[in-house]
């Protein structure tokens, strides 16, 4: 059996009397692309911090690749790329520059066709010998996403990286994360677009107060919290809000169904009751409505 | 699968070096600021001195004062960038969170150690001969035992880019870094035979001076210029030795445990 990309086993952190980590135990296998979602404080950038050895646990174990990250930190370390939810950068080196360096920080020397294949992706070969401090926010992000991959790590570990990222870019990123990961790249993201999150995770847990509250399939993560939603207008919307609807704005009222044949049966209750039914559409699952549910029930 | 395999420990050398040399880049690339503006400063030492006291002066019998202020000022101005290089460069890494590019990668706490206490030593040194080489066409400066020269000065560079590593992790803030510099190191090394031999002073000051471990840099340093000191050279590098190990063992430790690096 393949060795997990990532096992966290019990893993607790404590700061004084606050608690960010309290008993995380997940396992991400080898090429999935996972989601770490959770409300801020939720303890995501502290398990992230430990898997990359920036924060020490009080409790429990860590392994990336099967090597532990605090006993055999050298080969765990080689083996993890991480994007740092700060915008932080060096001031006084070209983006060029900067990427040699990190890349001799992991012991790659002579990776010039590689550093240009990912500036290449990451639309940033223009500035490839500008300095840092002349860059925008989005631009500084992106080469925080190249700094991660410059010793080509088999795991990836995003830390929200497109807060600030224009829609564009934010495109392009996901397109080469995508590359990656169907490269064999396992790829952990947390982000607060949970629609980023529905399209390109495969298997999502979530957090809360430093605990594991939902751990599956994002597929299974929909099917078993989230309901869909039949959205009518309604020429007397006080007769949908007495028949279970709720309200909102120019007569829309919105009614929560399981399956498709509850439709017709609750059309029909609107018809006899005389609300008078003038459009009508039909809302899918989504991971927003999932993540509040499971939020709400932890 | 894209596992770049167990490379990692034969690349650590490759990792400590990088880091060395980033840390060399980092003051050369502004050595206007690290590098010539010290040597400035301690010209303008040495012309003033020279002015004011070098014909009312003389040091170990007949040696001209601006001659005896020479080793003083390199060593002193050496001392001061050691310190300077690496606590400037782990301070504002730390407030700007670029440290996490020193702190991912798999270097070890003690490759860490060596790059940022050898870059402080050569900035150190560089600036030490140039405070030396401008110093020349004003002074006749004698080098009597060149060994101790250098093994002073190493040791020297090397205790103060250790005190630099210890003030760069403990302060969180420029204001703390400037307190640590200003109320401990400055202190320390203009009080440690700089610009005067400890013989000049009344006995109580003379034994005040002699627990200060920079006097023995200053002082060892010296003799390799004349062939005499205030001390036997050997003590000196031995207070020195002792005080660099005791600095660089509890740096290592801080690193080991993370002490403000790793929460």
């Amino acid at each position: 059996m393949a060795v997990a990309a990532i096992r966290v086993d019990q893993v607790t952190k404590h700061y004084g009397t606050l608690r960010a980590l309290a008993g995380v135990s997940l396992e991400v296998a080898q090429g999935e692309f996972f989601g770490l979602l959770g409300p801020n404080g939720a303890g995501k950038t502290t398990l992230i911090s430990a898997l990359a050895g920036l924060v020490r646990p009080t409790s429990g174990t860590l392994e990336v690749m099967g090597y532990d990250v605090v006993g055999d930190y050298r080969n765990a370390r080689q083996h993890i790329g991480v994007v740092p939810q700060e915008l932080v950068f060096d001031p006084f080196f070209s983006v060029r520059e900067l990427l040699r360096i990190q890349s001799g920080y992991f012991g790659v020397r002579r990776n010039d066709d590689w550093i240009d294949e990912i500036l290449c992706n990451l639309d940033l070969l223009p500035k490839a010998n500008a300095n840092m401090r002349t860059l925008s926010g989005g631009m500084k992000r992106r080469v925080l996403v190249a700094q991660a991959l410059v010793h080509r790590p088999p795991v990836i570990v995003l830390d929200e990286p497109t807060a600030g990222v224009d829609v564009e870019l934010r495109q392009g990123l996901w397109r080469f994360i995508r590359k990656l990961n169907r490269d064999g790249h396992t790829v952990v993201l947390t982000t607060h677009y949970l629609e980023e999150a529905e399209a390109l995770c495969g298997r999502i847990a979530m957090l809360k107060s430093g605990r594991v509250v939902a751990l599956d399939s994002t597929q299974a993560l929909l099917r078993q919290f989230a309901t869909h939603t039949l959205r009518v207008r309604l020429q007397n919307p006080e007769i949908g809000c007495t028949l279970g609807g709720n309200p909102d704005v120019d007569g829309w009222v919105d009614f929560a169904f399981d399956v498709y044949a509850d439709v017709e049966p609750l059309l029909g209750r609107l018809r006899e009751a005389g609300a008078g039914v003038d459009e009508i559409q039909l809302g899918e699952p989504d991971l927003e409505r999932v993540f509040v549910d499971v939020m709400n029930r932890a | 699968m894209p596992d770049p395999g167990p490379r990692a420990r034969a690349s650590s050398w490759v990792g400590f070096r990088t880091l060395l040399g980033k840390e060399v880049l980092r003051f050369w690339k502004v050595a206007f600021q690290t590098i010539l503006a010290p040597v400035l400063n301690a010209l303008l030492f040495l012309l003033i001195f020279s002015h004011v006291l070098d014909r009312h002066v003389t040091m170990y019998g007949d040696i001209a004062y601006t001659a005896f202020l020479v080793p003083g000022l390199v060593m002193m101005s050496l001392l001061q960038n050691a310190f300077a290089n690496s606590s400037s460069s782990l301070i504002q890494s730390k407030i700007t969170g670029n440290i996490i590019f020193v702190l991912l990668p798999p270097i070890a706490y003690h490759e860490l150690y060596a790059a940022y206490v050898i870059a402080s030593v050569l900035r150190a040194l560089m600036v030490g001969l140039g405070v030396l080489v401008v110093s020349l066409p004003f002074v006749d400066v004698s080098f009597a035992a060149p060994g101790w020269i250098v093994a002073f000065a190493l040791i020297g560079g090397a205790t103060l880019g250790t005190l630099g590593m210890i003030a760069g992790i403990w302060a969180d803030k420029f204001d703390q870094l400037s307190a640590f510099q200003n109320f401990l190191i400055m202190p320390l090394t203009m009080l440690s035979g700089v610009f005067f031999s400890i013989h000049s002073l009344p006995d109580i000051w003379q034994e005040v001076l002699r627990i200060n471990p920079f006097f023995f840099m200053i002082d060892g340093f010296r003799y390799g210029f004349f062939g005499q000191s205030d001390v036997n050279p050997w003590l000196s590098l031995g207070v020195a030795g002792v005080f660099f190990l005791f600095l660089a063992a509890l740096t290592l430790v801080m690193l080991a445990r993370g002490y403000k690096l790793r929460s």
